[in-house]
Protein backbone atom coordinates (compact mmCIF):
# COMPACT_ATOMS: atom_id res chain seq x y z
CA UNK A 1 0.00 0.00 0.00
CA UNK A 2 1.00 3.63 -0.21
CA UNK A 3 2.62 5.12 2.86
CA UNK A 4 0.25 5.45 5.74
CA UNK A 5 0.01 8.70 7.67
CA UNK A 6 0.05 6.56 10.77
CA UNK A 7 3.42 4.81 10.44
CA UNK A 8 4.21 2.01 12.87
CA UNK A 9 2.59 3.09 16.07
CA UNK A 10 3.36 2.19 19.61
CA UNK A 11 1.53 -1.00 20.50
CA UNK A 12 -0.13 0.65 23.45
CA UNK A 13 -1.99 3.02 21.16
CA UNK A 14 -5.29 1.79 19.81
CA UNK A 15 -5.62 0.79 16.20
CA UNK A 16 -7.92 2.98 14.15
CA UNK A 17 -9.96 -0.06 13.15
CA UNK A 18 -10.21 -3.63 14.38
CA UNK A 19 -11.85 -6.02 11.91
CA UNK A 20 -13.20 -9.30 13.27
CA UNK A 21 -13.24 -11.94 10.56
CA UNK A 22 -10.92 -12.32 7.56
CA UNK A 23 -13.42 -13.64 5.03
CA UNK A 24 -14.57 -11.69 2.01
CA UNK A 25 -16.17 -8.85 3.99
CA UNK A 26 -13.41 -8.50 6.59
CA UNK A 27 -10.59 -8.69 4.05
CA UNK A 28 -12.20 -6.08 1.82
CA UNK A 29 -12.81 -3.88 4.85
CA UNK A 30 -9.30 -4.25 6.22
CA UNK A 31 -7.40 -3.61 2.99
CA UNK A 32 -9.66 -0.71 2.01
CA UNK A 33 -9.25 0.95 5.40
CA UNK A 34 -5.48 0.46 5.31
CA UNK A 35 -5.30 1.89 1.80
CA UNK A 36 -7.20 4.91 3.04
CA UNK A 37 -4.52 5.43 5.71
CA UNK A 38 -5.99 3.77 8.78
CA UNK A 39 -4.05 1.54 11.18
CA UNK A 40 -5.89 -1.75 11.02
CA UNK A 41 -5.86 -5.00 12.99
CA UNK A 42 -7.53 -7.98 11.28
CA UNK A 43 -8.47 -10.85 13.60
CA UNK A 44 -9.56 -14.30 12.52
CA UNK A 45 -9.83 -17.72 14.12
CA UNK A 46 -8.14 -19.46 11.21
CA UNK A 47 -4.44 -19.56 10.36
CA UNK A 48 -5.33 -18.42 6.86
CA UNK A 49 -7.51 -15.67 5.43
CA UNK A 50 -10.48 -16.32 3.17
CA UNK A 51 -13.21 -17.21 5.65
CA UNK A 52 -15.49 -20.14 4.91
CA UNK A 53 -16.16 -19.28 1.26
CA UNK A 54 -12.48 -19.06 0.31
CA UNK A 55 -11.28 -21.70 2.73
CA UNK A 56 -8.32 -23.44 1.11
CA UNK A 57 -5.60 -25.98 1.90
CA UNK A 58 -2.71 -25.03 4.18
CA UNK A 59 0.50 -24.30 2.23
CA UNK A 60 2.05 -27.65 3.29
CA UNK A 61 -0.61 -29.46 1.26
CA UNK A 62 0.92 -27.93 -1.86
CA UNK A 63 -2.32 -27.30 -3.78
CA UNK A 64 -1.24 -26.10 -7.23
CA UNK A 65 -4.85 -25.37 -8.28
CA UNK A 66 -6.78 -24.29 -5.16
CA UNK A 67 -9.14 -22.43 -7.51
CA UNK A 68 -10.51 -25.80 -8.72
CA UNK A 69 -12.61 -25.88 -5.54
CA UNK A 70 -13.81 -22.29 -5.79
CA UNK A 71 -16.02 -19.92 -7.64
CA UNK A 72 -14.44 -16.54 -8.47
CA UNK A 73 -11.05 -17.32 -6.88
CA UNK A 74 -9.51 -14.25 -8.53
CA UNK A 75 -11.57 -11.97 -6.29
CA UNK A 76 -9.93 -13.59 -3.28
CA UNK A 77 -6.42 -13.64 -4.69
CA UNK A 78 -6.79 -9.91 -5.41
CA UNK A 79 -7.73 -9.23 -1.77
CA UNK A 80 -4.96 -11.48 -0.50
CA UNK A 81 -2.42 -9.63 -2.64
CA UNK A 82 -3.63 -6.27 -1.33
CA UNK A 83 -3.41 -7.57 2.25
CA UNK A 84 0.19 -8.69 1.72
CA UNK A 85 1.06 -5.28 0.30
CA UNK A 86 -0.63 -3.41 3.16
CA UNK A 87 0.52 -2.82 6.72
CA UNK A 88 -2.60 -4.40 8.19
CA UNK A 89 -1.71 -6.37 11.33
CA UNK A 90 -3.14 -9.81 10.58
CA UNK A 91 -3.82 -11.63 13.85
CA UNK A 92 -4.44 -15.26 12.84
CA UNK A 93 -5.65 -17.82 15.35
CA UNK A 94 -7.57 -15.19 17.33
CA UNK A 95 -11.01 -16.24 18.60
CA UNK A 96 -12.84 -13.11 19.76
CA UNK A 97 -14.99 -13.78 22.79
CA UNK A 98 -16.01 -10.28 23.75
CA UNK A 99 -15.99 -6.70 22.54
CA UNK A 100 -16.35 -3.94 25.09
CA UNK A 101 -16.80 -0.22 24.69
CA UNK A 102 -14.58 1.70 27.08
CA UNK A 103 -15.45 4.99 28.77
CA UNK A 104 -13.30 6.95 26.30
CA UNK A 105 -15.34 5.55 23.40
CA UNK A 106 -12.68 3.14 22.14
CA UNK A 107 -13.25 -0.59 21.80
CA UNK A 108 -11.48 -3.41 23.54
CA UNK A 109 -11.50 -6.71 21.70
CA UNK A 110 -10.80 -9.79 23.82
CA UNK A 111 -9.61 -12.95 22.12
CA UNK A 112 -8.29 -16.35 23.02
CA UNK A 113 -5.58 -17.66 20.71
CA UNK A 114 -4.35 -20.82 19.04
CA UNK A 115 -5.85 -23.13 16.43
CA UNK A 116 -8.78 -24.01 18.70
CA UNK A 117 -8.47 -21.16 21.18
CA UNK A 118 -6.82 -23.24 23.91
CA UNK A 119 -3.46 -21.48 23.95
CA UNK A 120 -2.65 -20.05 27.37
CA UNK A 121 -2.00 -16.59 25.97
CA UNK A 122 -5.10 -14.40 25.58
CA UNK A 123 -5.01 -11.25 23.48
CA UNK A 124 -6.49 -7.83 24.00
CA UNK A 125 -6.69 -5.32 21.16
CA UNK A 126 -7.87 -1.74 21.38
CA UNK A 127 -9.35 0.18 18.46
CA UNK A 128 -11.24 3.39 17.75
CA UNK A 129 -13.72 1.66 15.47
CA UNK A 130 -14.86 -1.92 15.06
CA UNK A 131 -16.00 -3.81 11.98
CA UNK A 132 -17.72 -7.15 12.56
CA UNK A 133 -17.38 -9.50 9.61
CA UNK A 134 -17.99 -12.74 11.46
CA UNK A 135 -19.92 -14.47 8.68
CA UNK A 136 -22.46 -17.20 9.23
CA UNK A 137 -22.83 -20.79 10.25
CA UNK A 138 -25.09 -23.47 8.87
CA UNK A 139 -28.70 -23.82 9.93
CA UNK A 140 -29.63 -27.38 10.83
CA UNK A 141 -32.98 -29.10 11.21
CA UNK A 142 -32.97 -32.47 13.00
CA UNK A 143 -34.36 -35.73 11.60
CA UNK A 144 -34.14 -39.33 12.80
CA UNK A 145 -30.55 -40.53 12.50
CA UNK A 146 -28.92 -37.13 11.98
CA UNK A 147 -26.42 -37.75 14.80
CA UNK A 148 -24.95 -40.85 13.14
CA UNK A 149 -21.31 -40.58 12.08
CA UNK A 150 -21.32 -39.91 8.35
CA UNK A 151 -24.01 -37.25 8.61
CA UNK A 152 -22.17 -33.97 8.28
CA UNK A 153 -23.12 -30.39 7.57
CA UNK A 154 -23.21 -29.58 3.86
CA UNK A 155 -21.01 -26.62 4.62
CA UNK A 156 -18.94 -28.89 6.85
CA UNK A 157 -18.29 -31.37 4.06
CA UNK A 158 -17.35 -28.44 1.83
CA UNK A 159 -15.04 -26.98 4.49
CA UNK A 160 -13.27 -30.27 5.15
CA UNK A 161 -12.83 -30.78 1.40
CA UNK A 162 -11.60 -27.25 0.74
CA UNK A 163 -9.07 -27.21 3.58
CA UNK A 164 -8.17 -30.85 4.24
CA UNK A 165 -8.77 -32.42 0.80
CA UNK A 166 -10.88 -35.18 2.34
CA UNK A 167 -14.38 -36.59 1.89
CA UNK A 168 -16.68 -38.15 4.52
CA UNK A 169 -17.51 -41.09 2.28
CA UNK A 170 -17.55 -42.38 -1.29
CA UNK A 171 -21.27 -42.09 -1.98
CA UNK A 172 -22.65 -38.89 -0.50
CA UNK A 173 -26.26 -37.68 -0.60
CA UNK A 174 -26.54 -33.87 -0.36
CA UNK A 175 -29.75 -32.62 1.24
CA UNK A 176 -31.52 -29.74 2.95
CA UNK A 177 -32.31 -26.41 1.40
CA UNK A 178 -30.54 -23.47 -0.16
CA UNK A 179 -28.21 -22.66 -3.02
CA UNK A 180 -25.18 -23.90 -1.06
CA UNK A 181 -26.34 -27.47 -1.72
CA UNK A 182 -25.69 -27.16 -5.45
CA UNK A 183 -22.20 -25.80 -4.84
CA UNK A 184 -21.42 -28.54 -2.32
CA UNK A 185 -22.71 -31.30 -4.60
CA UNK A 186 -20.68 -30.10 -7.56
CA UNK A 187 -17.50 -29.81 -5.43
CA UNK A 188 -17.95 -33.29 -3.96
CA UNK A 189 -18.57 -34.77 -7.40
CA UNK A 190 -15.60 -32.97 -8.92
CA UNK A 191 -13.43 -34.33 -6.08
CA UNK A 192 -14.36 -37.89 -6.92
CA UNK A 193 -17.38 -38.63 -4.73
CA UNK A 194 -20.49 -40.25 -6.13
CA UNK A 195 -23.49 -38.05 -5.40
CA UNK A 196 -26.61 -40.20 -5.85
CA UNK A 197 -28.93 -37.25 -5.24
CA UNK A 198 -29.23 -33.61 -4.27
CA UNK A 199 -32.40 -33.38 -2.19
CA UNK A 200 -33.83 -29.84 -1.93
CA UNK A 201 -36.83 -29.16 0.28
CA UNK A 202 -37.95 -26.02 -1.55
CA UNK A 203 -38.93 -25.65 -5.16
CA UNK A 204 -36.97 -23.21 -7.24
CA UNK A 205 -40.21 -21.70 -8.56
CA UNK A 206 -40.29 -19.03 -5.88
CA UNK A 207 -37.35 -17.32 -7.53
CA UNK A 208 -39.54 -16.78 -10.57
CA UNK A 209 -41.86 -14.61 -8.52
CA UNK A 210 -39.17 -11.95 -8.35
CA UNK A 211 -37.96 -11.57 -11.93
CA UNK A 212 -36.62 -8.08 -11.32
CA UNK A 213 -34.11 -9.20 -8.66
CA UNK A 214 -33.04 -12.08 -10.89
CA UNK A 215 -32.50 -9.93 -13.96
CA UNK A 216 -30.52 -7.39 -11.96
CA UNK A 217 -28.11 -10.08 -10.74
CA UNK A 218 -26.88 -11.93 -13.84
CA UNK A 219 -23.72 -13.04 -12.02
CA UNK A 220 -25.78 -15.03 -9.52
CA UNK A 221 -27.79 -16.66 -12.30
CA UNK A 222 -24.56 -17.55 -14.08
CA UNK A 223 -23.17 -19.08 -10.89
CA UNK A 224 -26.28 -21.25 -10.46
CA UNK A 225 -26.06 -22.27 -14.10
CA UNK A 226 -22.43 -23.24 -13.61
CA UNK A 227 -23.27 -25.52 -10.71
CA UNK A 228 -26.23 -26.92 -12.68
CA UNK A 229 -23.93 -27.73 -15.57
CA UNK A 230 -21.41 -29.39 -13.27
CA UNK A 231 -24.16 -31.52 -11.77
CA UNK A 232 -25.33 -32.55 -15.23
CA UNK A 233 -21.78 -33.49 -16.17
CA UNK A 234 -21.50 -35.69 -13.09
CA UNK A 235 -25.05 -37.01 -13.65
CA UNK A 236 -26.25 -35.86 -10.26
CA UNK A 237 -30.05 -35.86 -10.08
CA UNK A 238 -31.67 -32.98 -8.18
CA UNK A 239 -34.91 -33.80 -6.35
CA UNK A 240 -36.93 -30.71 -5.52
CA UNK A 241 -39.64 -30.54 -2.82
CA UNK A 242 -38.08 -33.53 -1.08
CA UNK A 243 -36.19 -34.17 2.11
CA UNK A 244 -34.13 -36.81 3.84
CA UNK A 245 -36.57 -37.85 6.56
CA UNK A 246 -34.50 -40.63 8.09
CA UNK A 247 -30.94 -41.92 8.14
CA UNK A 248 -30.28 -45.63 8.50
CA UNK A 249 -27.30 -47.37 10.08
CA UNK A 250 -26.12 -48.44 13.51
CA UNK A 251 -22.72 -46.84 13.98
CA UNK A 252 -22.50 -45.05 10.66
CA UNK A 253 -24.62 -44.09 7.67
CA UNK A 254 -25.76 -46.94 5.44
CA UNK A 255 -28.73 -45.38 3.66
CA UNK A 256 -31.20 -42.51 3.80
CA UNK A 257 -34.95 -42.29 3.26
CA UNK A 258 -36.02 -39.50 0.93
CA UNK A 259 -39.66 -38.35 0.99
CA UNK A 260 -41.58 -35.91 -1.15
CA UNK A 261 -42.78 -32.81 0.71
CA UNK A 262 -45.94 -30.78 0.35
CA UNK A 263 -45.80 -26.98 0.15
CA UNK A 264 -45.46 -26.77 3.96
CA UNK A 265 -42.57 -29.27 3.96
CA UNK A 266 -44.81 -32.03 5.34
CA UNK A 267 -43.70 -35.48 4.11
CA UNK A 268 -46.23 -36.90 1.65
CA UNK A 269 -47.28 -40.40 2.79
CA UNK A 270 -46.30 -43.22 0.49
CA UNK A 271 -43.46 -41.34 -1.22
CA UNK A 272 -40.55 -42.62 0.90
CA UNK A 273 -37.65 -44.05 -1.09
CA UNK A 274 -34.42 -45.48 0.24
CA UNK A 275 -31.09 -44.46 -1.22
CA UNK A 276 -27.94 -46.36 -0.28
CA UNK A 277 -25.02 -44.10 0.66
CA UNK A 278 -22.19 -43.93 3.18
CA UNK A 279 -22.49 -40.23 4.00
CA UNK A 280 -25.04 -37.43 4.04
CA UNK A 281 -24.15 -33.75 3.73
CA UNK A 282 -27.05 -31.68 5.03
CA UNK A 283 -27.88 -28.05 5.75
CA UNK A 284 -30.80 -25.64 5.61
CA UNK A 285 -29.24 -22.35 4.75
CA UNK A 286 -27.03 -20.12 6.87
CA UNK A 287 -27.49 -18.16 10.08
CA UNK A 288 -25.72 -14.83 10.55
CA UNK A 289 -23.14 -15.05 13.36
CA UNK A 290 -23.93 -11.94 15.36
CA UNK A 291 -23.49 -12.76 19.07
CA UNK A 292 -20.75 -10.19 19.57
CA UNK A 293 -23.12 -7.47 18.36
CA UNK A 294 -26.31 -8.63 20.05
CA UNK A 295 -24.43 -8.88 23.33
CA UNK A 296 -23.71 -5.16 22.93
CA UNK A 297 -27.42 -4.56 22.38
CA UNK A 298 -27.27 -3.92 18.61
CA UNK A 299 -30.62 -3.84 16.83
CA UNK A 300 -31.46 -6.79 14.61
CA UNK A 301 -33.82 -7.32 11.71
CA UNK A 302 -35.86 -10.37 10.81
CA UNK A 303 -34.73 -11.79 7.47
CA UNK A 304 -37.13 -13.40 4.98
CA UNK A 305 -36.01 -16.91 5.98
CA UNK A 306 -36.75 -16.22 9.65
CA UNK A 307 -33.16 -15.75 10.82
CA UNK A 308 -31.93 -12.57 12.46
CA UNK A 309 -29.36 -10.28 10.89
CA UNK A 310 -27.98 -7.01 12.19
CA UNK A 311 -29.98 -3.89 11.38
CA UNK A 312 -27.57 -1.60 9.55
CA UNK A 313 -27.77 1.94 8.27
CA UNK A 314 -27.04 2.95 4.71
CA UNK A 315 -23.29 2.97 5.42
CA UNK A 316 -23.16 -0.39 7.28
CA UNK A 317 -23.13 1.02 10.81
CA UNK A 318 -25.02 -0.88 13.48
CA UNK A 319 -27.31 0.81 16.00
CA UNK A 320 -24.21 1.16 18.22
CA UNK A 321 -22.22 4.16 17.00
CA UNK A 322 -18.67 3.19 16.09
CA UNK A 323 -19.58 -0.43 15.40
CA UNK A 324 -19.93 -1.42 11.76
CA UNK A 325 -20.83 -4.78 10.22
CA UNK A 326 -20.50 -6.26 6.74
CA UNK A 327 -21.24 -9.46 4.86
CA UNK A 328 -23.42 -12.26 6.24
CA UNK A 329 -23.84 -10.54 9.62
CA UNK A 330 -26.43 -8.26 7.98
CA UNK A 331 -28.14 -11.16 6.18
CA UNK A 332 -26.72 -13.97 4.12
CA UNK A 333 -25.91 -12.81 0.60
CA UNK A 334 -22.67 -14.37 -0.57
CA UNK A 335 -19.07 -13.36 -1.16
CA UNK A 336 -19.68 -10.65 -3.75
CA UNK A 337 -22.06 -8.78 -1.51
CA UNK A 338 -19.69 -9.27 1.44
CA UNK A 339 -16.80 -7.67 -0.46
CA UNK A 340 -18.97 -4.73 -1.44
CA UNK A 341 -20.18 -4.18 2.09
CA UNK A 342 -16.71 -4.59 3.57
CA UNK A 343 -15.34 -1.87 1.31
CA UNK A 344 -18.34 0.36 1.95
CA UNK A 345 -17.99 -0.01 5.71
CA UNK A 346 -14.27 0.73 5.57
CA UNK A 347 -14.91 3.91 3.59
CA UNK A 348 -17.54 4.98 6.09
CA UNK A 349 -15.18 4.29 9.01
CA UNK A 350 -12.37 6.24 7.33
CA UNK A 351 -14.68 9.19 6.68
CA UNK A 352 -15.76 9.20 10.34
CA UNK A 353 -12.27 8.90 11.80
CA UNK A 354 -10.63 11.32 9.36
CA UNK A 355 -13.46 13.84 9.72
CA UNK A 356 -14.52 13.75 6.09
CA UNK A 357 -17.93 13.48 4.51
CA UNK A 358 -18.75 10.00 3.30
CA UNK A 359 -20.35 10.79 0.00
CA UNK A 360 -17.99 10.33 -2.93
CA UNK A 361 -18.85 8.59 -6.17
CA UNK A 362 -17.31 5.29 -5.12
CA UNK A 363 -19.54 5.14 -2.05
CA UNK A 364 -22.62 5.82 -4.15
CA UNK A 365 -21.60 3.04 -6.53
CA UNK A 366 -21.00 0.59 -3.67
CA UNK A 367 -24.38 1.42 -2.16
CA UNK A 368 -26.15 0.77 -5.47
CA UNK A 369 -24.33 -2.52 -5.90
CA UNK A 370 -25.12 -3.56 -2.34
CA UNK A 371 -28.81 -2.73 -2.68
CA UNK A 372 -29.05 -4.73 -5.90
CA UNK A 373 -27.37 -7.79 -4.37
CA UNK A 374 -29.34 -7.48 -1.12
CA UNK A 375 -32.58 -7.61 -3.12
CA UNK A 376 -31.46 -10.91 -4.63
CA UNK A 377 -30.39 -12.24 -1.24
CA UNK A 378 -33.87 -11.54 0.11
CA UNK A 379 -35.48 -13.47 -2.75
CA UNK A 380 -33.15 -16.38 -2.11
CA UNK A 381 -33.78 -16.28 1.61
CA UNK A 382 -37.57 -16.31 1.14
CA UNK A 383 -37.41 -19.18 -1.35
CA UNK A 384 -35.64 -21.47 1.12
CA UNK A 385 -37.44 -20.53 4.35
CA UNK A 386 -38.32 -23.79 6.12
CA UNK A 387 -41.99 -24.75 6.06
CA UNK A 388 -43.57 -25.65 9.42
CA UNK A 389 -44.23 -29.24 8.31
CA UNK A 390 -40.59 -30.30 8.79
CA UNK A 391 -41.47 -31.13 12.40
CA UNK A 392 -43.53 -34.08 11.12
CA UNK A 393 -40.36 -36.00 10.29
CA UNK A 394 -39.19 -35.96 13.93
CA UNK A 395 -39.77 -38.98 16.12
CA UNK A 396 -39.86 -38.49 19.88
CA UNK A 397 -36.46 -40.11 20.29
CA UNK A 398 -34.76 -37.96 17.64
CA UNK A 399 -32.06 -35.94 19.38
CA UNK A 400 -32.81 -32.28 18.71
CA UNK A 401 -29.97 -30.91 20.86
CA UNK A 402 -26.86 -32.81 19.81
CA UNK A 403 -24.71 -31.59 22.70
CA UNK A 404 -27.05 -32.38 25.57
CA UNK A 405 -28.79 -35.32 23.83
CA UNK A 406 -32.28 -33.91 24.30
CA UNK A 407 -34.91 -35.73 22.24
CA UNK A 408 -37.86 -34.15 20.46
CA UNK A 409 -40.21 -35.94 22.87
CA UNK A 410 -38.79 -34.12 25.88
CA UNK A 411 -39.06 -30.78 24.14
CA UNK A 412 -42.65 -31.49 23.09
CA UNK A 413 -43.41 -32.43 26.67
CA UNK A 414 -41.92 -29.16 27.92
CA UNK A 415 -44.15 -27.29 25.49
CA UNK A 416 -47.38 -29.31 25.72
CA UNK A 417 -47.37 -30.22 29.40
CA UNK A 418 -45.00 -27.86 31.20
CA UNK A 419 -46.13 -24.70 29.47
CA UNK A 420 -42.93 -23.60 27.73
CA UNK A 421 -43.68 -21.03 25.04
CA UNK A 422 -40.21 -20.07 23.88
CA UNK A 423 -36.76 -21.52 23.31
CA UNK A 424 -35.40 -20.06 26.54
CA UNK A 425 -37.98 -21.77 28.72
CA UNK A 426 -37.48 -25.04 26.84
CA UNK A 427 -33.76 -24.71 27.51
CA UNK A 428 -34.30 -24.18 31.23
CA UNK A 429 -36.62 -27.19 31.42
CA UNK A 430 -34.71 -29.64 29.22
CA UNK A 431 -31.12 -28.34 28.77
CA UNK A 432 -31.71 -28.16 24.98
CA UNK A 433 -29.30 -25.49 23.71
CA UNK A 434 -27.25 -25.43 26.89
CA UNK A 435 -24.26 -27.43 25.66
CA UNK A 436 -20.92 -26.70 24.04
CA UNK A 437 -22.33 -25.18 20.84
CA UNK A 438 -24.63 -22.85 22.78
CA UNK A 439 -27.66 -23.72 20.71
CA UNK A 440 -26.09 -22.95 17.35
CA UNK A 441 -27.04 -26.38 15.97
CA UNK A 442 -30.47 -26.82 17.61
CA UNK A 443 -31.60 -23.20 18.03
CA UNK A 444 -33.91 -23.11 15.01
CA UNK A 445 -35.47 -26.47 15.82
CA UNK A 446 -36.06 -25.70 19.48
CA UNK A 447 -37.59 -22.31 18.67
CA UNK A 448 -39.92 -23.91 16.08
CA UNK A 449 -41.01 -26.65 18.48
CA UNK A 450 -41.62 -24.10 21.22
CA UNK A 451 -43.74 -22.05 18.81
CA UNK A 452 -46.07 -25.07 18.44
CA UNK A 453 -46.12 -25.44 14.70
CA UNK A 454 -45.43 -21.84 13.81
CA UNK A 455 -42.02 -21.12 12.37
CA UNK A 456 -39.67 -19.28 14.64
CA UNK A 457 -36.03 -18.54 15.17
CA UNK A 458 -34.29 -18.04 18.48
CA UNK A 459 -34.36 -14.41 19.62
CA UNK A 460 -31.21 -12.33 19.81
CA UNK A 461 -29.27 -13.33 22.89
CA UNK A 462 -26.86 -11.48 25.09
CA UNK A 463 -24.01 -13.89 25.50
CA UNK A 464 -21.05 -12.72 27.56
CA UNK A 465 -18.79 -15.34 25.96
CA UNK A 466 -19.01 -15.82 22.22
CA UNK A 467 -16.59 -18.77 22.48
CA UNK A 468 -15.55 -20.93 25.45
CA UNK A 469 -12.97 -19.17 27.63
CA UNK A 470 -10.89 -20.78 30.35
CA UNK A 471 -11.11 -19.49 33.88
CA UNK A 472 -7.35 -18.93 33.82
CA UNK A 473 -7.87 -16.55 30.90
CA UNK A 474 -10.43 -14.56 32.84
CA UNK A 475 -8.15 -14.54 35.87
CA UNK A 476 -5.35 -13.07 33.77
CA UNK A 477 -7.49 -10.17 32.53
CA UNK A 478 -6.24 -7.80 35.21
CA UNK A 479 -2.69 -8.19 33.98
CA UNK A 480 -3.97 -7.79 30.42
CA UNK A 481 -5.59 -4.47 31.23
CA UNK A 482 -2.28 -3.19 32.53
CA UNK A 483 -0.53 -4.18 29.33
CA UNK A 484 -2.90 -3.96 26.40
CA UNK A 485 -0.47 -5.23 23.81
CA UNK A 486 -1.91 -7.22 20.96
CA UNK A 487 -0.74 -10.80 20.91
CA UNK A 488 1.47 -11.50 17.94
CA UNK A 489 0.02 -14.06 15.55
CA UNK B 1 -11.68 -36.37 -14.51
CA UNK B 2 -10.20 -36.04 -11.04
CA UNK B 3 -10.61 -39.09 -8.84
CA UNK B 4 -9.54 -37.60 -5.52
CA UNK B 5 -9.62 -34.15 -3.92
CA UNK B 6 -5.82 -34.08 -4.10
CA UNK B 7 -5.92 -34.72 -7.87
CA UNK B 8 -8.50 -31.99 -8.29
CA UNK B 9 -6.28 -29.26 -6.83
CA UNK B 10 -3.01 -30.76 -8.06
CA UNK B 11 -1.75 -31.24 -4.51
CA UNK B 12 1.97 -31.83 -4.08
CA UNK B 13 2.09 -32.13 -0.31
CA UNK B 14 5.13 -32.24 1.92
CA UNK B 15 6.01 -35.80 3.05
CA UNK B 16 3.25 -37.55 5.03
CA UNK B 17 3.70 -38.55 8.67
CA UNK B 18 2.04 -40.84 11.18
CA UNK B 19 -0.32 -40.19 14.04
CA UNK B 20 -2.22 -42.80 16.02
CA UNK B 21 -5.92 -43.19 16.69
CA UNK B 22 -6.63 -45.43 19.69
CA UNK B 23 -3.25 -47.02 19.04
CA UNK B 24 -3.86 -47.63 15.34
CA UNK B 25 -1.49 -45.97 12.88
CA UNK B 26 -2.98 -43.29 10.65
CA UNK B 27 -1.18 -41.44 7.88
CA UNK B 28 -1.63 -37.67 7.91
CA UNK B 29 -0.55 -34.99 5.48
CA UNK B 30 1.11 -31.85 6.74
CA UNK B 31 -1.45 -29.05 6.78
CA UNK B 32 -4.36 -31.34 7.61
CA UNK B 33 -6.34 -31.03 10.80
CA UNK B 34 -6.73 -34.02 13.08
CA UNK B 35 -10.28 -34.47 11.75
CA UNK B 36 -9.12 -34.36 8.12
CA UNK B 37 -6.41 -36.94 8.81
CA UNK B 38 -8.97 -39.24 10.46
CA UNK B 39 -11.48 -38.79 7.61
CA UNK B 40 -8.64 -39.57 5.21
CA UNK B 41 -8.29 -42.93 6.97
CA UNK B 42 -12.04 -43.57 6.80
CA UNK B 43 -12.54 -42.82 10.52
CA UNK B 44 -15.69 -40.77 11.15
CA UNK B 45 -16.17 -41.07 14.95
CA UNK B 46 -13.76 -40.27 17.78
CA UNK B 47 -15.99 -39.33 20.67
CA UNK B 48 -18.80 -41.01 22.59
CA UNK B 49 -21.56 -38.93 24.14
CA UNK B 50 -21.96 -38.43 27.88
CA UNK B 51 -25.47 -39.86 28.23
CA UNK B 52 -26.03 -42.34 25.43
CA UNK B 53 -22.42 -43.30 24.77
CA UNK B 54 -23.13 -42.73 21.09
CA UNK B 55 -20.33 -42.23 18.55
CA UNK B 56 -19.72 -38.75 17.13
CA UNK B 57 -17.18 -37.04 14.90
CA UNK B 58 -16.91 -33.90 12.80
CA UNK B 59 -20.26 -32.38 11.88
CA UNK B 60 -20.04 -28.64 11.11
CA UNK B 61 -16.38 -28.80 10.07
CA UNK B 62 -15.76 -25.16 11.04
CA UNK B 63 -15.41 -25.20 14.82
CA UNK B 64 -18.99 -24.26 15.68
CA UNK B 65 -20.69 -27.48 16.79
CA UNK B 66 -18.09 -29.04 19.13
CA UNK B 67 -19.19 -32.51 18.06
CA UNK B 68 -15.65 -33.34 16.94
CA UNK B 69 -14.09 -33.06 20.41
CA UNK B 70 -11.20 -35.49 20.76
CA UNK B 71 -8.53 -36.29 23.28
CA UNK B 72 -5.24 -35.20 21.71
CA UNK B 73 -2.04 -36.31 23.48
CA UNK B 74 -4.01 -36.80 26.67
CA UNK B 75 -5.79 -33.45 26.57
CA UNK B 76 -9.57 -33.79 26.16
CA UNK B 77 -12.04 -31.40 24.46
CA UNK B 78 -9.84 -30.39 21.55
CA UNK B 79 -11.82 -29.51 18.42
CA UNK B 80 -10.38 -31.97 15.91
CA UNK B 81 -11.65 -29.94 12.95
CA UNK B 82 -9.45 -27.00 14.01
CA UNK B 83 -6.37 -28.59 15.59
CA UNK B 84 -3.57 -29.31 13.08
CA UNK B 85 -2.23 -32.85 13.07
CA UNK B 86 1.41 -33.07 14.16
CA UNK B 87 3.82 -35.98 13.71
CA UNK B 88 3.39 -38.53 16.49
CA UNK B 89 0.09 -37.15 17.80
CA UNK B 90 -1.82 -39.71 19.85
CA UNK B 91 -5.55 -39.24 19.28
CA UNK B 92 -7.84 -41.20 21.56
CA UNK B 93 -11.60 -41.55 21.59
CA UNK B 94 -12.99 -39.08 24.08
CA UNK B 95 -15.55 -40.70 26.34
CA UNK B 96 -18.17 -38.29 27.64
CA UNK B 97 -16.66 -35.07 28.93
CA UNK B 98 -13.20 -36.57 28.78
CA UNK B 99 -12.31 -35.90 32.38
CA UNK B 100 -13.10 -39.31 33.87
CA UNK B 101 -9.45 -39.83 34.58
CA UNK B 102 -9.58 -36.90 37.01
CA UNK B 103 -12.19 -38.50 39.24
CA UNK B 104 -10.71 -40.64 41.98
Amino acid sequence: MTASPSEPRARREPYDLAVVGAGSAGLAGAVTAAELGLAVALLDTSAQTGGQFYRHPAPALGAVRPEALHHDWSAYSDLRGRLAASDVTHLAGHHVWSTVREDDGTWTVHAVTGADGTSERPALIRARALLLATGAYERQLPFPGWTLPGVVGAGGAQAMLKSGLVLPGRRIVVAGSGPLLLAVASSLAAAGAQVPAVVEAAGYLRYARSPRALLANPAKAAEALLHGTALLRHRVPVRLRSAVTEVHGTDRVEAVTVSRLDADWRPVPGTARRIACDALAVGHGLVPQIELATTLGCATRRLPDGTLGLALDDLQETSEPGLWAAGETGGVGGAGLARTEGELAARAVAARLLGRRAGDGRIAELRRRRDRMRAFADVMSAAHAPGPGWQDWLSDDTDVCRCEEVGAGRIREAVAELGARDARTVKLLTRAGMGWCQGRMCGTAVACLAARGGTAEPPAERRPFAVPVRLSTLASLDEGAADPSPGAP
Amino acid sequence: MARTPADLVGAQPDPPFEITFDGRRVTALPGQTVAAALWGAGILAWRTTRDGGRPRGAFCGIGQCYDCLATVNGEPNRRACLVPARPGDAITTQEGHGHDRLTV
